[in-house]
């Protein structure tokens, strides 16, 4: 890569990004503040407080539906995880297997397609099949969407790699899957944990997929709040918004860390 | 792509779980969508009636594909609510599209020439937001944009206006969760082209003469055309379908086509109507789809 210096930011460079970052970041700064507001009235500043918190742990449905997202969430990015990763490592390594067309379409369709179609016709599925809708209905259809992202994260981690660290383990004697366990599993691995958090977060995100495939009495948490959303802001909603905030800076600087420590290993990845 | 190395064999056993899920719940669901668009609407559970039943022999199949009808198809040609769902759709995703690639490409732009150092840092501040929550981004700005909400607020305050601005169940409300939704997805594109861009290449143009301005345009801004066309297919695609949106901060009186497939789905449970309406969403995607295949097969694979 080139040296930067003849490049110096323009006045247009420097406003852009600032206004760029403000917008990105104001309204969930915004949010955050609010939900430590005592006055119910979601506008008027009253004083900081805990109460929409103390509020949201004695709320027995959205605890529930809370639970329900983080077992979906814990189940679907695993699962997610293991086959992206398996899918990463067959289009990155497998050369031209028969049907690879086919199979990269349908790892990169999902990435873009409409919410709404891959929810209905997952559920048309699972109606067809007769299966009883709920937990795992909801977890294979996450795994679905996920295990496409986790792919293309480790996919790209894998294209970066020298793939002479692979001949030079096999030239020592190991036979392929003892060379990709002990050369290449490693240097994927922060690649890996960034995918099966991506895939966590999005899992815990989802709206749209998760209300068609679910079956009556088992919401998960953003179907709660998508229903309470509808009938105008809570306060309540707000601390909810700021817990779940939090646990995705939790995981983010995990992911963040994942890097930094592939980084260290003589490589740059970027979590996605 | 590095020659058939010793991982070709194993590689290709691990694409058998990956493929066949893939393949079961992906490829299959759609097969199952357009046979149910075909069918005729019931008041049962699930409410449609069966197109195939395997068990009842071969004359029942030849009548169950004389019952195929194109009749829900025809209903979405004919209804002023689809066809209209359509139009908006298509026209809600290209100005989105449009705004977004005005106000991306500047943001990316900066970034690509920020110090190296710093680069990452601008990255990970992209990224994060994405990582955030979809629903509660959008409700943080129902926060602001309510009736006494932040904005209205603060307008008042500086006597910009002088009664509050209805601003929720707007199309304009609907076009800033859209484009605050969508920001990401079409910067890191941008950015990752416009940081590959060697700068000996403008310093070239300067040599010759040009004026940063004529450089930018004549340079740098047809070598980023492949990030721009990846950051549109990115945001234009599920903004299409986009359901959660305009269902929060957009009114009512027009509906985007991800709505009004909701809407028949959840509400008036016609699932053969709602499975026309995917399938013909689907058709329209299909170029986009196929090139966004096309693009992302080349990022990925031509190393």
């Amino acid at each position: 890569m080139m040296a930067r210096g003849s490049n110096k930011l323009s006045p247009f460079n420097i406003t852009a990004l600032a206004l760029g970052f403000s917008f990105l970041y104001l309204p969930i700064v915004i949010l955050v503040i609010y939900s430590f507001n005592a006055s119910r009235l979601v506008t008027v500043w009253g004083g900081w407080s805990l109460r929409w918190y103390v509020e949201f742990f004695n709320d027995r449905a959205m605890l529930d539906a809370a639970w329900m997202s983080f077992r979906v969430a814990a189940s679907s990015a695993t699962l997610a995880t293991l086959l992206g990763t398996l899918a990463a490592v067959a289009l990155s390594r497998g050369a031209n297997f028969r049907g690879r067309a086919l199979f990269s379409g349908m790892l990169y369709a999902p990435l873009v397609m409409p919410e709404v179609i891959t929810g209905l016709s997952l559920l048309l599925l699972f109606v067809a099949l007769d299966a009883e809708r709920g937990f795992w209905t909801v977890t294979i259809a996450h795994t679905t969407l996920t295990l496409c992202f986790v792919a293309v994260v480790v996919q790209s981690r894998l294209g970066a790699l020298d793939p002479t660290l692979e001949e030079a383990a096999m030239d020592l004697g190991c036979d392929p899957l003892r060379a990709f366990l002990a050369a290449t599993l490693p240097l994927i691995l922060p690649s890996i944990a960034a995918g099966w958090m991506l895939a966590f977060t999005l899992s815990l995100d989802d709206l749209v997929i998760a209300s068609f495939t679910t079956g009556p009495g088992s919401s998960t948490l953003p179907i709660r709040i998508y229903s309470e959303v509808r009938l105008g802001v809570k306060p309540e909603i707000n601390a909810i918004c700021t817990l779940i905030i939090g646990a995705i800076a939790v995981v983010i600087v995990g992911a963040s860390l994942a890097a930094k420590l592939s980084d260290a290993r003589g490589e740059s990845a970027a979590p996605l | 792509m590095s020659a058939p190395s010793i991982f070709t064999r194993p590689a290709r056993l691990a694409v058998i779980a990956p493929y066949l899920w893939m393949a079961l719940f992906f490829l299959v669901p759609f097969a199952f969508v357009l046979k149910i668009s075909m069918s005729q609407t019931a008041i049962a559970q699930p409410p449609y009636t069966p197109v195939f039943d395997l068990t009842a022999g071969w004359e029942a199949i030849k009548a169950a594909f004389a019952a195929l009808s194109a009749d829900n198809f025809r209903l979405l040609v004919s209804d002023d609510l689809y066809v209209l769902s359509y139009l908006r759709s298509l026209v809600v995703a290209s100005v989105s599209t449009a705004i977004l690639l005005a106000i991306g490409y500047p943001i990316a732009y900066g970034m690509a020439r920020l110090p190296r150092r710093w680069q990452s840092v601008a990255v990970m501040l992209v990224i994060v937001p994405f990582w955030t929550s979809f629903l509660i981004r959008i409700y943080a700005w129902i926060n602001i944009l309510q009736h006494d909400g932040l904005l209205n607020q603060v307008l008042l305050a500086l006597h910009l206006v002088s009664a509050p601005v209805v601003w929720l169940s707007t199309d304009s409300a609907m076009y800033l969760g859209i484009v605050y939704s969508y920001l990401p997805f079409m910067i890191l594109p941008l950015y990752a082209t416009l940081a590959k861009l060697d700068p000996a290449l403008l310093e070239a143009a300067s040599d010759l003469g040009s004026s940063p301005a004529r450089a930018f345009w004549l340079v740098t801004f047809p070598l980023s055309l492949p990030g721009v066309a990846a950051g549109a297919l990115l945001c234009f695609i599920p903004i299409v379908g986009e359901f959660v949106i305009p269902d929060l901060l957009a009114g009512s009186d027009s509906l985007m086509i991800g709505q009004t497939l909701w809407l028949e789905f959840f509400t008036n449970k016609d699932w053969p109507v709602a499975s026309a309406a995917a399938v013909v969403l689907l058709l329209l995607l299909l170029a986009p789809l196929l090139l966004y295949d096309r693009l992302q097969r080349r990022q990925l694979e031509a190393r």
